[in-house]
């Protein structure tokens, strides 16, 4: 269960105020995590603490296919990342470095900046403890199901690679 | 029975340029939007930024010592070139290391490559009917010669790195009828813009566009390159166009590869058809903050839009056609004194030919400082980064907040022509009404 306070913002936040461009040289997850939202929210890894949660409207990480946008979110301390909807590289980018994502407008629409939130990976049920009400996230298609519950793009590599020799 | 009729109905329509690329390199008869494939790919692609990252993964893959085809992986050094500083150099090692480790038959140091997608298609390395992936969602620009290729991360190109193969949604397509003549001194980069702010910026998310029309098979080569790179700027998987004999020949100019040219049914099933004509087409601008915030030129004008620099290069507008244009309207003139214009070639080749018809000698004689090829400026990486309360008007594809430097800075995107008219005079300025004024 992924537990913490949500931090909320708007629409089309794309990669580069998530990661902007300067620090791409950087490949570590802690480093990058000191980054995480700078061009959007400066004060963001300072406010958030660890377990918090990003929830934001639609086509959230739009832009560049830099895999470091997730992992600075991750890298920060972010739990998840709760949106209407996610633009399609990061969302392959984001299952593929483990930082959870999960898509519900009605859970947007329902919790404010500052609510306290539950969320569980397994049911993808998002509970808004602040307001005491409850969401049901989209569900993953069934082959990236399958890839999650693999443990990954990884482990599934591993899995054709076998099977091609 | 309405299932039965719709699998037969299913099986009986045709296919997008999309689905029949894909559906080939998946072995398959036929796919349809929505279905997940296994696809074959024809080129891996890398820079030393997601190159780095795809490297880490595929050392943590089992069984994974060697990349599928040394000859169908392309390693191009350009985000932060020549080397910013130790980190960005580190970076740029890893990846050479690499390519000497795996004989990368396409590695691209500094100086013999330039930006990843002017120098794939120059070199040959890209064909009709191919599928391409690569760590950069730019990727899409290869769409211009009939391919099928999109953007990824650094996971997904680690995986194709060492499978040849890839998984992906097949997506639905959007059809974009284009008819009519652009006008003069209008270009590519404005019926883009154009396009973007009519689709808007997740309004092709998970989709391919479809470019048609009497206006396409009009459009220049590099045109088509600066159009299918801004698919991605309405969220699109790919950008495609049915391979004419002006890309045909193209691609035979550069490479003995046999290819195949694919072609979209009659019948082909299309999410939506837009029409566009583009007879009454201004200049477009891309205001502050998204490049679907797209004016015509004569509404940005109205009041003075005063810029700090100008930048002319990408992958977008780094062509040996948009230098030429500019050098057109700088020739014998000297540039604004309020402002700065930087020019990156997109290639070493492109560089060079620039050099040889004098255009750089044009460029730099106005007062332009012309930079090696690289992706620097674009993304506010390195060489033309913009500071505090500064604006710039550029040939680029992004104009998100902080895209070429600080926050606090703007980014209006706009064609060349539209750049160097802008030059002249240090703000916003539509190129016809500055040549009807003779300056």
């Amino acid at each position: 269960m992924l537990h913490g306070k949500a931090h909320k913002y708007g629409k089309n936040v794309d990669t580069d105020v998530i990661i902007p461009g300067k620090y791409c040289n950087i490949i570590d997850p802690a480093e990058l995590g000191k980054h995480a939202l700078e061009g959007l929210d400066p004060n963001y890894t300072t406010k958030m603490k660890s377990g918090d949660i990003i929830v934001a409207d639609t086509n959230f990480g739009c832009g560049s296919s830099r895999e470091v946008a997730p992992i600075a979110i991750k890298g920060s301390g972010t739990s998840a990342v709760i949106a209407k909807s996610f633009a399609r590289i990061f969302y392959r980018n984001a299952l593929n470095i483990g930082l959870p994502i999960f898509e519900s407008a009605e859970a947007v629409d329902g919790i404010d900046d500052g609510d306290e939130i539950e969320v569980f990976p397994e049911s993808g049920v998002i509970r808004n403890i602040t307001k005491g009400t409850e969401y049901k996230s989209a569900e993953f298609p069934p082959f990236m199901r399958e890839l999650i519950d693999a443990g990954g793009l990884v482990p599934y590599v591993e899995r054709r690679l076998a099977a091609k020799v | 029975m309405e299932r039965l009729l719709r699998y037969i109905n299913l099986n009986l329509m045709g296919m997008t340029l999309t689905e029949k690329i894909l559906a080939r390199h998946a072995g398959l008869d036929r796919v349809e939007a929505g279905q997940i494939i296994n696809a074959n790919v024809d080129l891996v692609l890398a820079n030393e930024l997601s190159a780095a990252v795809a490297i880490g993964v595929m050392r943590g893959i089992k069984g994974a010592s060697k990349v599928f085809d040394r000859e169908k992986i392309a390693l191009v050094e350009d985000h932060f070139v020549p080397a910013k500083d130790a980190q960005s150099a580190k970076l740029a090692k890893l990846m050479k290391d690499f390519a000497a480790e795996q004989k990368i038959t396409h590695f691209f140091d500094v100086g013999r490559g330039g930006i990843e997608h002017v120098v794939l298609p120059q070199e040959g390395l890209v064909a009709p009917g191919e599928v391409i992936v690569g760590g950069d969602s730019h990727t899409c620009t290869y769409g211009a010669l009939g391919a099928f290729a999109t953007g990824m991360g650094s996971t997904d190109i680690a995986a194709a790195f060492v499978l040849g193969e890839v998984w992906l949604k097949v997506p639905a397509s959007i059809k974009i009828i284009y008819s009519g003549t652009l006008g003069h001194m209008v270009y590519a980069k404005d019926l883009m813009l154009r396009t973007v702010g009519e689709l808007g910026i997740d309004g092709a998310t998970y989709r391919a566009i479809e470019y048609h029309g009497s206006t396409i098979d009009e459009m220049s080569i590099t045109g088509r390159f600066t159009m299918a790179n801004m698919a991605i700027e309405a969220g699109a998987k790919n950008g495609i166009f049915h391979a004419d004999d002006k890309a045909i020949a193209f691609v035979k100019e550069r490479t003995d590869r046999p290819f195949v040219v694919e072609k979209a049914d009659a019948d082909a099933v299309y999410e939506r058809v837009i029409a566009i004509d583009v007879a009454n087409l201004e200049p477009q601008v891309a205001c502050p903050h998204t490049p679907d915030n797209v004016h015509s030129i004569s509404d940005v004008t109205r009041d003075d839009v005063v810029v700090d620099q100008v930048f002319i290069g990408s992958c977008t507008n780094g062509y040996i056609d948009d230098l030429r244009i500019v050098a057109k309207i700088l020739e014998g003139k000297k540039i604004a004194s309020n402002v700065r214009v930087i020019v990156n070639p997109g290639s070493q080749q492109v560089w060079m030919q620039a050099a040889q018809e004098g255009v750089l000698t044009t460029l730099a004689a106005a007062g332009c400082a012309v930079n090696t090829p690289g992706c620097g400026a674009c993304f506010g990486g390195h060489m033309g980064t913009l500071g505090d309360g500064e604006r710039a008007i550029s040939t680029t594809n992004r104009n998100y907040v902080g895209r070429m430097g600080s926050p606090k800075s703007e980014v209006y995107l706009a064609s060349p022509a539209t750049c160097a008219a802008s030059a002249l005079t240090g703000k916003i300025t539509d190129p016809r009404v500055l040549e009807l004024a003779g300056v």
